[in-house]
């Protein structure tokens, strides 16, 4: 001890102020290890802020639409032709003509088959089924003449939102100068507007771009994270909380937990053969539904949920169970009344954050069929249906130019419900975890 | 206060979430069960299955779109599954389970009919849907190729004539190496990978077509046909042809931006894209739909559906269902399946086929 103390003073204090080349060495290193950092950061911003950019402007044009302004009469003798108006009755209706004949009273001079059939192309050929709704849901309209804002087929929409190059010679383009031409037409007319493109939220999928919507996607991915939640989350906590508390420390626990670490870094395709395997062949469950997706996705997240449960558990003090034990609380009284409730916001984060993962899969809903066209909304776990990522992947896949930007949507929709969770889950631990 | 305010709504939280789950989780399940358990024994499906090519699924979709809007039948679901993977399904026998229509980009295959004959379906009806052609194209901003069948060959095979009866590996890497008119530039293919039809076809077809123009290699045919068939269909497996997936949209996005590439897919796609990229002549043809549909575009093929003729009657709307495929508004010549790019069927082999599959005519294969 005394050593120490006498041998200080031999050395002389450093001196801070001299900048001697050693140090100077030092500070450089210092200041170069910042700058790697930041440019490191950088770069992994740029690339985020890239792919965010041309997702967000390739998107944004499908969340508008252009519709045409038709002054369609809504003529009795086509429709109703008996007069009975029997609501029956007006499904199944051919309502072209009135399209075709509000279309006739802008352009007069339009005549011919081949010609009012291009002029009829300038509308979407879903124009029919709106009036048909039209029809049903207000019979009274029969006979008069009403403004309808129906909308614009695929091509039309594509110039309007000029994507269509004019200057490119005219058998290259989906357009004619003709066509174009009808369409400006409309346009000083005042029977053009841009519109938020509600069918978008409201239509399943569709071969037309401009009726191709995202809700059958968005049901088909909300059934089937329900069905993964109800599996993956009670077993997930129960297999967390039996490893964490009750278990005894051998060789067999060991080897589950190994084998629970593992399955964690299993590529997800292989969840999906395996569902393909026993969901789908050995208890014929049926195929292209949420509940088999939503099963095969519980498998995947189920090593998620574990691990982050026990987390959670093992972040418990040992004190708060010692105190419940001193107090004479039995074994599961302690768990399910002290360690589980104080746990629950990291297993909860650690789901939300699982069930994210889901969300964003495809490969293993590829086994099991929910890579199809549906057209029809599903309205429960057992009917067909696709998920939001499987959505982006076939429309990804359609030839007409006009599923570029509607994949893109799909992109921000996907985001949008990722960020959400995400946050959600961030708030729930911000708000509910307990500190020691 | 405030902390065991939060603890217990945590606790409430946590416990409504377990119960919720729990309650939920029997639910479901119980409900799931009761509803497919009927279902599978009296085959109860309602709604038509559709399994196969992603070249016909754009075709097959639509006709499915306009038969759910106007027939009071569901809408059928479409999967895209590839020609052989669909075929696999489709064979696997007999009932609602299985699909009851596959689409195929190329003809089925004896082995697959024994394969569906040995899982008890025993009687498919075949149906030409039309004409697809296979484009060899690139970007607009390149000028159009010009090749023949047998440049592409020469181009792609693994291994080429070495112009003394032999082979030797394929030393192309520049088109002007083949010949002195075609571009200086390096060969960059990018095509569709071993699983797709549009890639047999194309190896049948264009590949085949240019390997048997080589006098050697067709004696090959008659005397030895494994070895002629080994020479045929084998693509390189160099930087020069590059496997791009089955999504073809990709594949056009790609040569928009490397113009010196080309890339192997359906004309529906390049009906869809003219204004970004272009097909190239083959043998001095041009990927039209009049040379596709008059058969003079050497690298055309059909496109088929196939139908279980099992399911017929089983399944609500099956047979309106190939009333509405056949019928004049989708697959006639000015229907609007020509609009998403197919190529119909000539008037009279059109007629022909509705009736031959609407009378539910059995294959046979020869």
């Amino acid at each position: 001890m005394t050593d120490l103390i006498t041998s200080e003073p031999a050395a002389m204090p450093a001196d801070w102020t001299v900048r001697s080349p050693h140090r100077i060495k030092r500070a450089r290193a210092e200041t170069r290890f910042r700058l790697y950092g930041i440019v490191a950061i950088g770069i992994a911003v740029a690339f985020l802020a890239s792919m965010l950019l041309t997702i967000f402007i390739g998107g944004a044009g499908a969340f508008t639409t252009s519709k045409i302004g038709l002054d369609v009469t809504f003529n009795e003798q086509v429709i109703d032709p008996s007069g009975a108006r029997d609501p029956a009755s007006f499904r199944g209706v051919n309502y072209r003509p009135l399209i075709t004949g509000a279309l006739a009273e802008v352009f007069p001079d339009v005549e011919g088959r081949q010609d009012t059939r291009a002029l009829y192309k300038l509308i979407s050929t879903g124009a029919v089924y709106q009036l048909e709704n039209m029809v049903t849901e207000n019979p009274d309209i029969i006979g008069t003449t009403q403004r309808v804002w129906v909308s614009a087929g695929t091509d039309t929409n594509l110039y309007l939102a000029g994507k269509i190059d004019p200057d490119m010679p005219q058998e290259l383009r989906q357009l004619t100068e003709r066509e174009t031409g009808w369409i400006e037409t409309l346009k000083s007319a005042g029977h053009v507007k841009t519109d938020i493109n509600t069918s978008f939220f409201t239509n399943g999928d569709s071969r037309e771009p401009e009726q191709a919507g995202i809700l059958g996607a968005l049901m088909g991915s909300f059934f089937s994270l329900i069905v993964c939640f109800v599996i993956a989350f009670p077993l997930g906590v129960l297999t967390a909380v039996y490893l964490e508390e009750f278990a005894r420390k051998n060789r067999l626990t060991d080897f589950i937990e190994v084998n629970i670490n593992n399955l964690a870094a299993v590529p997800s395709i292989v969840f999906g053969l395996l569902g393909l395997a026993i969901f789908l062949n050995v208890f014929n469950l049926p195929r292209s539904t949420p509940l088999v997706g939503g099963m095969v996705l519980a498998l995947m997240t189920l090593p998620t949920i574990i691990i982050a449960s026990r987390a959670a558990l093992r972040a418990v003090p040992p004190s708060v169970r010692e105190a419940a034990y001193g107090l004479g609380a039995s074994k599961v009284q302690t768990t399910f009344h002290h360690t589980v409730p104080l746990a629950m916001p990291g297993m909860l984060t650690g789901t939300i954050i699982g069930m994210a993962q889901a969300l964003g899969e495809t490969a293993p809903l590829l086994m099991i069929g929910m890579v199809a066209f549906i057209v029809d909304v599903p309205t429960s776990v057992v009917d067909t249906a696709t998920s939001l990522p499987v959505q982006i992947f076939l429309w990804a896949d359609n030839p007409e130019i006009g599923f570029r930007e509607m994949t893109s949507a799909a992109i921000i929709v996907l985001l949008i419900f990722l960020v959400l969770m995400n946050l959600l889950a961030v708030i729930l631990r911000k708000k509910l975890e307990r500190r020691w | 206060m405030t902390k065991s305010l939060m603890l217990s709504g945590a606790m409430i939280l946590s416990a409504a979430f377990t119960m919720t789950a729990c309650s939920g989780g029997d639910a479901p399940a119980q409900s799931t069960k009761a509803d497919t358990k009927p279902e599978a024994t009296s085959g109860g499906r309602d709604q038509i299955k559709i399994v196969g090519s992603s070249t016909v699924y754009p075709f097959s979709t639509a006709v499915a779109e306009a038969f759910g809007k106007t027939s009071k039948f569901k809408t059928p679901i479409v999967e895209s599954t590839g020609s052989g993977g669909g075929l696999k399904l489709f064979c696997s026998g007999v009932g609602e389970r299985h699909p009851d229509i596959t689409n195929a980009s190329r003809r089925i295959k004896t082995s697959e009919v024994e394969l569906c004959a040995q899982n008890g379906v025993t009687e498919i009806v075949e149906t030409k849907v039309g004409y697809d052609g296979i484009v060899f194209a690139n970007s607009r901003k390149a000028p159009q190729l010009n090749v023949t069948l047998q440049q592409i060959f020469l181009a792609l095979a693994k291994d080429v004539p070495d112009g003394k009866g032999g082979l030797k590996p394929n030393p192309y890497t520049r088109w002007n190496e083949i010949d002195a008119g075609l571009p200086n530039d390096r060969i960059e293919v990018m095509g569709p990978p071993p699983t797709s039809g549009t890639r047999d076809a194309f190896v049948e077809l264009a590949m085949e077509g240019g390997c048997k123009t080589f006098p050697s290699i067709a004696a090959l045919k008659s005397s030895d046909k494994n070895t002629y068939k080994a020479v045929c269909h084998s693509m390189r497996e160099d930087e020069a042809f590059v496997e791009s997936g089955e999504n073809d949209n990709l594949i056009v996005q790609k040569l928009n931006a490397n113009p010196k590439a080309y890339g192997i897919f359906g004309y529906s796609f390049l009906d869809q894209n003219s204004g970004q990229v272009q097909g190239a002549t083959i043998n001095d043809v041009a990927p039209t739909f009049e040379n596709i549909a008059d058969n003079s575009y050497p690298v055309a093929r059909s496109l088929y559906f196939y139908t279980k003729k099992a399911h017929v009657g089983v399944i609500p709307g099956l047979q309106d269902f190939l009333a509405e495929f056949l019928g004049n508004r989708a697959s006639g010549p000015d229907g609007y399946l020509a609009d998403k790019g197919l190529i119909p069927m000539p008037q009279a082999e059109h007629e022909a086929v509705e009736a031959a599959t609407l009378a539910l005519t059995p294959l046979k294969m020869k």
